[in-house]
């Protein structure tokens, strides 16, 4: 089972994304705890994508492919800007007393899907950034 | 595509209620930041955050929250969660927030808390 989307880099999209990934997972019968746990993950890294690698410039586009074999579940996101984005697949716990005293808001995205997924890899493909992310469900 | 989030704010003498509707994600957060940066936020004891009816938050959606609770809590009004929904409360978990924020399951018990 597999199915693919491919949105503009607008953060308007992601909510396209949501229901995307929403949609495949509750055929592929997924509870409702996990199907959102893996939705927060694809919505994190597509939301860097599109702000931090393509500073939301709606004519660039990300591909997103998903694939469903057995329990197996495989993401791929490739980003067809320009600009390599290749952050580290683990992220550090963050700091989270300290982010309260500074006020700060980002900086916890990665850790969710770091946490969340059981692979997390950032590599180059044809000169444009691919993400994969895998899970065991179930 | 109309708004994902609303956010309806509830005034009472002591208490602001902001009850949620939608999801919170990097598009959507900036109506919850206006609404928790608002200077008469800060005249209240206590600020209580409906969740019933929030199905979905992202990092930007808790990266809200994050940052102004110093700024309540410098100004000794309580942010207390309530009525939220297991998938929301397990992101909050995955994080670690559940043992930094008041998250209770009822309005009664947030009005106590």
């Amino acid at each position: 089972m597999q199915d693919r989307i491919r949105i503009s880099c607008s953060r308007e999209n992601l909510q396209q994304v949501r229901d995307f990934v929403r949609g495949f997972l509750l055929a592929a019968q997924g509870t409702d705890l996990q199907v959102n746990q893996v939705v927060l993950a694809v919505d994190e890294v597509v939301a860097n994508f599109i702000i931090h690698a393509n500073q939301e410039d709606a004519s660039q586009f990300l591909d997103l492919l998903l694939k469903l074999a057995g329990m197996r579940l495989d993401i791929e996101i490739e980003d067809h800007g320009s600009t390599l984005f290749l952050p580290t697949g683990t992220a550090p716990a963050p700091d989270l007393r300290a982010y309260i005293q500074q006020g700060r808001k980002g900086g916890m995205g990665m850790a969710l899907v770091s946490r969340i997924m059981d692979q997390v890899e950032f590599f180059e493909r044809n000169s444009h950034t691919v993400c994969h992310l895998s899970k065991m469900l179930g | 595509m109309g708004p994902i989030m609303k956010v309806t704010a509830q005034p009472a003498d002591t208490t602001l209620t902001l009850v949620l509707d939608g999801e919170l994600d990097a598009s959507s957060a900036v109506v919850l930041d206006t609404e928790l940066n608002k200077p008469e936020l800060l005249k209240y004891k206590k600020v209580m955050i409906d969740c019933q009816k929030l199905s979905y938050i992202s990092s930007a959606g808790l990266g809200v929250f994050i940052s102004h609770l110093q700024r309540l809590q410098d100004s000794n009004v309580k942010l207390v969660f309530y009525n939220m929904q297991e998938k929301v409360f397990n992101v909050f978990e995955i994080l670690g927030l559940d043992s930094l924020m008041t998250i209770v399951p009822t309005e009664q018990e947030a009005q106590t808390a």
